[in-house]
């Protein structure tokens, strides 16, 4: 039953794909285009294959930025969110702040920091954090708000702390929001990290791909993007596949539901 | 000389609402003994639900004092088991995780809690829903997994809102009998509120009758009947002469709103 099931969700994008990258092979080849305009999907694979340790490397150095980022942005968003719950007037007073930061343009953000910080990790992890703790603090407050009216009021009647209010009703019930900010969390947060590789490092995918382009060499350029595409699916489909195993009982009242 | 568990002296509640104030509740006094079963029926919004916040802790009365065990609730929570009129069931914790939460926040070991909850959803059959989730049970179940967690809350002094208003006819009348037999093997002190005249004959040692907002005791009627009790009651002369004398209680000539 699951495979099955699992199978139908799988296969059709896979033969979508597959389909472009077939109509991409042939349209590069019929009409002989040059591969510094549009690489085919082969010569694409063969420049992979030929890269493979150097890409490697900067892709490794990328996971590392994003995951320090993501892990830095999120807890900061998490923790934020449950301060500005928890202290009154926080939420209205500082809102406004939260979204200011999200005002501002990633490349002034971006120039800004290299000229506080320096071109070491730290302007890197800031403009990383800037970056995910919102989402995750917007949609946990949401959440923490939306706590059910006759559930607080159940916890309270039978005696329970403020603290006790937050971890076994506030908290488990704003999970599938929390989820829904970290997955955002976790698109924005790759791009951005390929942003902040080009402000100031050696290493990384930003900078694999900024030297190839810089050299017209459009075939890295985009092995370079297959391997952004790939890391982000990955840490997506981590955060959802978490997310599955946490809310297994909301997976199962869908499933009732229908 | 039983020990008097609840204890009102002339409780009012006043809301303020807008530039004028609404008096819900007005001089109130009441009591419960130590294992009495008492039920509170009043018409719908007058006020029964808001004492109840009053006795929990959740509000403070504007006129008089509530006690529990002697001790002055004024803000004071946790005193109290509850069954609230919907279940209220934490939908991402099992049956018995449930239960056990209940327990732990009354202060229970969480080793304790667990036991205790296993060991009394097998009492009741329900050990194989131990693990399933509240949506996967029928509402009847997930009223009964709500009477447990109040039941075994340690708590002296259960408050039970209406608990049986959501269910259909059929289910009531399980529930009605379920919870008799509960109660009569474990005596607690019961405050109960319900609509229906016939299930507050049938569990309570006494019935008070409320008015339409503001709300007051208007009469205290001592049921006779000895226990164990069973649904064979409804065809004592009696009972269907208390159940008149109620009724003319809150019909329409007293309170505006007419009972269903
Ligand atoms: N916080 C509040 N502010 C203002 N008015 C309130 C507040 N809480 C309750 N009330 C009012 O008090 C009245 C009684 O409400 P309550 O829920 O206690 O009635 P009830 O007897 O439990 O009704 P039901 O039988 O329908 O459950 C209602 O008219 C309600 O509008
Ligand atoms: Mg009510």
């Amino acid at each position: 039953m699951a495979s099955k099931g699992k199978f139908h969700l799988i296969w059709p994008p896979a033969a979508v794909m597959a389909g472009l990258l077939l109509i991409w092979q042939i349209v590069t080849s019929t009409f002989n285009i040059e591969e510094w305009i549009l690489p085919s999907p082969y010569a694409i694979g063969t420049e992979m294959q030929e890269a493979w340790p150097r890409l490697m490397e900067h892709t490794a150095a990328t996971i590392r930025i994003t995951l320090l980022g993501f892990g830095a942005g999120t807890a900061a968003g998490f923790v934020l969110a449950a301060l500005l719950h928890f202290i009154p007037g926080a939420r209205t007073a500082l809102y406004p702040l939260l979204v200011l930061t999200q005002n501002i343009p990633l490349i002034v953000l971006g120039d800004l920091l290299v000229i506080w910080f320096g071109f070491g990790l730290m302007p890197k992890l800031i403009l990383l954090v800037l970056v995910c703790f919102f989402p995750v603090c917007v949609s946990m407050l949401t959440g923490l708000r939306q706590a059910d009216e006759k559930l607080v009021t159940y916890m309270r009647m039978i005696g329970a702390s403020r603290s006790q209010l937050f971890w076994r009703l506030e908290l488990p019930g704003s999970l599938s929001h929390l989820f829904t900010g970290l997955k955002i969390a976790a698109s924005y947060c790759v791009i951005s990290a390929i942003y902040a590789e080009t402000i100031g490092s050696n290493v990384g995918l930003g900078v694999f791909i900024r030297l190839a382009s810089n050299g017209w060499e459009t075939s890295r350029v985009f092995a370079g993007i297959i391997m952004i595409v790939a890391l982000s699916l990955l840490l997506f489909g981590l955060i959802a596949g978490i997310e599955r195993l946490t809310l297994r009982w909301q997976v199962r009242e869908e499933a009732a539901g229908q | 000389m039983t020990k008097t568990v609840l204890e009102l002296n002339g409780v009012s509640k006043i809301f303020p609402n807008g530039k004028k104030v609404k008096s819900v509740l007005s001089d109130i006094s009441m009591h419960v003994q130590e294992g009495e079963f008492v039920s509170l029926i009043g018409p719908s919004g007058s006020g029964k639900s808001t004492l109840f916040r009053l006795i929990g802790g959740l509000e403070k009365p504007t006129a008089g004092e509530i006690r529990i065990e002697g001790g002055l609730v004024r803000g004071e929570r946790g005193r109290v088991a509850y069954m609230p009129q919907q279940a209220s069931l934490m939908p991402w914790l099992s049956v018995s995780r449930n239960i056990e939460l209940a327990l732990e926040i009354a202060g229970m070991e969480r080793k304790q809690a667990r036991q205790l909850a296993l060991e009394w959803l097998e009492r009741i059959g329900l050990a194989g829903e131990r693990d399933a989730y509240p949506h996967t049970l029928s509402g009847g179940m997930q009223q009964r997994i709500s009477f447990l967690r109040a039941l075994l809350s340690p708590q002296q002094l259960m408050l039970l809102d209406e608990p049986f208003g959501a269910l259909d006819a059929l289910t009531r009348l399980h529930m009605q009998t379920w919870l008799l037999s509960l109660w009569e093997a474990d005596r607690r002190s019961v405050l109960f509120v319900t609509h229906s005249i016939e299930e507050a004959l049938l569990l309570s040692d006494r019935i008070l009758v409320l008015s339409a907002a503001p709300a007051t005791v208007v009469r205290e009627i001592k049921v006779p009947f000895a226990r164990p009790r069973s649904e064979e009651l409804w065809k004592d002369p009696l009972f269907n002469e208390l159940k008149l004398d109620i009724y003319s209680l809150l019909s329409p000539v007293q309170s505006p709103d007419p009972m269903k």
